[in-house]
């Protein structure tokens, strides 16, 4: 039952994200709405009830499984893949080895500054 | 009355979306235990291995992926609660963010420009469609939330599904290694690049090397899917990519 009341509340919180963004025609898809509209609400209850602790951790924790249909779809995509196959894949590689790099580069350094000036505070 | 055969079952089945939800559940659990078998070594991650034995699958009986789609969508739609269920991790490391909100604001508004603009740039450089770069440029974000941007700005949202996809696994695959090269030991620093990199895929295999690192790239990965949608298509319109 409590996995039933987590997952329920998970469906609510998105719809209720759906219909947010279509109102307001917002950017932003309705799933993460949905998720910015929950996560206000557990920062409000100071709180997360076990049924929806558990129906997240049990979705979380088998999220690779859920990217399989859409992965599929690459079958479909044969064609432009074969096509610009060099293109997507130095596309992939090189940003990923980029973005990685550099995202953990400016965290590292900013939390570096942020030692040394409070340091300098004391 | 003929009996039913072998072929009429198949047609019967082949039109309901038992067999698609079936065959995704039957091939993932084995291509699971194959993975926790081999140690889970990152090469036989289970999303590529399930992928890869499902195309084979469909070209082999020739089923459209239209057909294995009807059974998929079960699996596919569970996407949508799971972003929102990201709320939930969010929520439990609250007070670590709180005191490192400012690191990471930063580190994830260049990151997720980072991953946007170079995978677009090098796609560009190559020679590649409007529509393939464009479809390229949300890769880095869990994939409903990139399907939907890609939309947006005018990629093929089905196509991106797979860029994301393919982005999480070489994410999972090389990324703890170059971490580690590059001598980073910071259980946050990791968990924040592997998670707007690189996403759920790279958020699970950041969960194997230590929780916190986990924690902080399932962190990133809902903030920058946040961050992206909200970034990328002003940027993108901006740019007039």
């Amino acid at each position: 039952m409590s996995f039933l009341n987590g997952i329920t509340i998970l469906l609510i919180y998105q719809l209720v994200g759906e219909i947010t963004v279509l109102y307001l025609k917002l950017p932003v898809p309705g799933p993460v709405m949905g998720m910015v509209l929950l996560f206000v609400t557990l920062l409000v209850r100071k709180r997360t009830p076990e049924s929806l602790d558990s129906a997240s951790a049990t979705l979380l924790s088998h999220l690779s499984l859920l990217f399989v249909p859409a992965g599929v779809g690459m079958m479909v995509h044969f064609e432009r893949i074969g096509n610009e196959w060099l293109s997507i894949s130095l596309a992939i590689i090189l940003s990923t080895v980029v973005t990685l790099v550099l995202t953990a580069l400016i965290m590292q350094g900013c939390q570096r500054l942020l030692i040394r000036a409070e340091k300098s505070n004391d | 009355m003929t009996e039913p055969n072998l072929s009429s079952i198949w047609v019967y089945l082949s039109a309901s979306p038992l067999l698609g939800l079936t065959i995704t559940m039957v091939v993932y659990c084995l291509a699971y235990r194959l993975y926790v078998f081999a140690n889970m070594n990152p090469l036989l991650n289970p999303v590529i291995t399930t992928i890869a034995v499902l195309i084979v699958i469909l070209i082999l009986t020739g089923t459209s992926y239209e057909a294995y789609f009807e059974g998929g969508q079960f699996v596919h739609f569970l996407l949508g609660p799971a972003t929102v269920a990201l709320a939930v991790p969010l929520y439990q490391q609250f007070s670590k963010l709180k005191q490192l909100w400012l690191p990471v604001t930063i580190a994830l508004i260049s990151g997720v420009t980072i991953a946007a603009l170079s995978s677009v740039f090098v796609a560009r450089l190559l020679g590649a469609s409007l529509q393939t770069q464009l479809s390229l440029a949300p890769k880095s974000v869990t994939a409903p939330v990139a399907m939907g941007i890609s939309e947006k700005i005018g990629g093929l949202p089905s196509l991106t599904a797979v860029l994301v996809v393919t982005t999480g696994i070489v994410g999972a695959l090389f990324g703890t290694k170059i971490l580690a090269l590059l001598g980073i030991q910071n259980d946050s620093v990791k968990g924040i690049a592997m998670g707007v990199t690189a996403h759920g895929i790279g958020t699970a295999r950041a969960f194997q090397v230590s929780p916190e690192m986990g924690a902080f790239s399932g962190l990133a990965m809902a903030l920058s899917a946040f961050a992206t949608a909200v970034i990328l298509p002003p940027l993108i319109e901006l740019l007039q990519i």
